[in-house]
């Protein structure tokens, strides 16, 4: 099986959920196809939608909900 | 109550605007700031700062608790909020007091009143204000007909549990209004969790005009004439001027007489601005913005105030030191916001390196800015690097100086806002001063 990775495209703070009180958009280990959300970037207090490029399963998050990401900085991994 | 020290909760330009006041009235400023903002301009230029937390603003600028701890281990005697952040948060304010600061702004029962809309509507109402005529909540759709008959058409009907726009839908004639209650009432309870809708008469190609007031603790209260801030886009101003373009005269002192009166029902403090919509010549209160606002540059420019002084003063206990008569508009001004934003790719936010920068200075030019070349613009906050802002004698002279200024600011790095306001310049309906508050939703 191979590995992708799911890199941020703008630097800022990523969320794993659409609100504070909300599920996450992606569970561990679920399977995500092309184009689907698998968080937010806020930047500049506007919020951009992390996208899969590529459909698989989520195997690793390499960033936790809250942290401050830079661009092109790795947040998840997905089985392809 | 005196004060000899200030703690500025905030950042970026605003921050450098209060240490700037504070210097001049021989205050002590204390700056705060995050981890991304350690070597900003802020903290170079106040005379003391207090970090208060990582990077994003939740841990950081927006953390009341952060921002108290800072207050008391630096010794400050006053909190000024700036902008945006905590500069509207009740609570805050509350806590401020009772830490036995004083809080630069108004208190916070008023900031908590003019922040509920329907509170607000209530002091306007009470103080002879117009306000954009609207029913109560609706009962059912013959109810919706009914309140349309006596606010005339076209009405919005729109989501009680709504914001930001959402949830609003344009109705113009009876079996129209029908069908739209019926549909928005649906849309309402899955968007919103309640299906409660009113009606708001729609007004169709309005300005937004508001007046900045002052008050002080001993009942003075003036007005310092009006900005036409109706180039928005998504509801965030892009470029403002005063006095307002083609205002009727007669008008122009009814809508800061209104204002003056909305102050005093409220028992304002401090410096705020009275924001209505403008339809030919009727005028509707929207809400007052408890706070100095981005845009006070233009109206220090064309009356020669310091209002953010003028904050710290009448903070401090003093009257204001002018009456009305005292307060004069005298030419025009124009604010032009410098965001880190590509108008060419949908204004997605640009945050990165300023490599290079180039500042547009000479006469009528003021820039109210807390960027160096080199600086990195962080992503955690507002996307606002500079003001540019110009003063000429009359508007025409005062467009040419925009201009030639836009013409001299040069930023290299990161894709800015500067190109659209260059073109504003040149558009004949910015030019007329005739735009509404849709002109800059189609512009290219």
């Amino acid at each position: 099986m191979a590995s992708h990775t799911i890199t941020a495209r703008t630097p800022g703070v990523f969320y794993r959920r659409p609100t504070p009180d909300a599920e996450p958009y992606v569970a561990d280990g679920a399977t995500v196809a092309e184009g689907d959300t698998l968080g937010l970037i806020e930047v500049m207090k506007t919020y951009r939608e992390v996208k899969a490029d590529a459909g698989g399963t989520v195997s690793r998050w390499l960033v936790e909900n809250e942290d401050e990401v830079t661009i092109g900085q790795d947040l998840v991994e997905l089985d392809t | 109550m005196t004060i000899s020290s200030v703690l500025v909760a905030n950042r970026g330009e605003i921050a450098l605007r209060v240490i700037r006041a504070c210097r001049e009235l021989g205050l002590r400023s204390v700056a705060v700031y995050s981890d991304a903002d350690a070597g900003a301009a802020h903290v170079r230029h106040a005379d003391d700062a207090v970090h208060v937390g990582k990077s994003s603003a939740a841990k950081s600028y927006l953390d009341p608790d952060a921002l108290l701890a800072a207050a008391r281990s630096a010794g400050v005697d006053a909190v000024h909020p700036g902008y945006g952040f905590l500069s509207e948060r009740a609570s805050f304010a509350r806590a401020v007091v009772d830490a036995g600061l004083v809080w630069v702004g108004p208190p916070a029962e008023v900031i908590e009143r003019m922040g509920d809309k329907a509170a607000a509507r209530a002091v306007a109402a009470r103080a002879g204000v117009p306000v954009v005529p609207g029913s109560d909540e609706l009962a059912d759709d013959e109810a919706a007909v009914a309140a349309a008959d006596g606010i005339g058409y076209p009405v919005l009907v729109k989501a009680a549990a709504g914001g930001g726009g959402r949830g609003i839908r344009p109705a113009g004639s009876d079996e129209e209004l029908r069908r739209v209650v019926a549909e928005a009432r649906r849309e309402a309870a899955s968007a919103f969790g309640s299906d409660v809708v009113y009606l708001e008469r729609a007004l169709a190609h309005p300005k937004h005009v508001e007046v900045q007031v002052l008050a002080d603790a001993h009942g003075g209260v003036v007005h310092c004439f009006e900005r036409d801030c109706s180039l928005q886009r998504r509801r965030q101003k892009v470029l403002e001027e005063a006095p307002a373009p083609r205002l009727d005269p007669a008008v122009r002192r009814a809508m800061c007489e209104a204002a003056v009166a909305l102050a005093r029902e409220v028992g304002y403090v401090g410096a705020g601005t009275v924001e209505f919509l403008l339809d030919g010549t009727e005028f509707f209160f929207i809400e007052m913005n408890t706070r100095i606002q981005v845009e006070h540059p233009v109206t220090e420019l064309v009356t020669g105030l310091d209002l953010v002084a003028l904050q710290l003063r009448v903070a401090a206990g003093e009257p204001l030191p002018v009456t009305q008569d005292d307060v004069t508009c005298r030419g025009a001004a124009l604010e032009f916001r410098v965001n880190a934003e590509d108008p060419d790719d949908d204004f997605l936010p640009t945050p990165g390196e300023v490599t290079a920068l180039d500042l547009p200075g000479g006469p009528g030019v003021r820039v109210d800015t807390a960027i160096a070349a080199g600086d990195v613009i962080p992503p955690f906050y507002d996307s606002l690097i500079g003001k540019l802002c110009v003063w000429a004698p009359d508007r025409d002279a005062a467009l040419a100086r925009g201009r030639r200024a836009l013409a001299e600011y040069r930023v290299e790095g990161i894709p800015t806002t500067i190109p659209l306001h260059r073109r504003l310049l040149e558009d004949p309906a910015v030019v007329a001063g005739t735009y509404d508050i849709t002109f800059l939703e189609g512009f290219a």
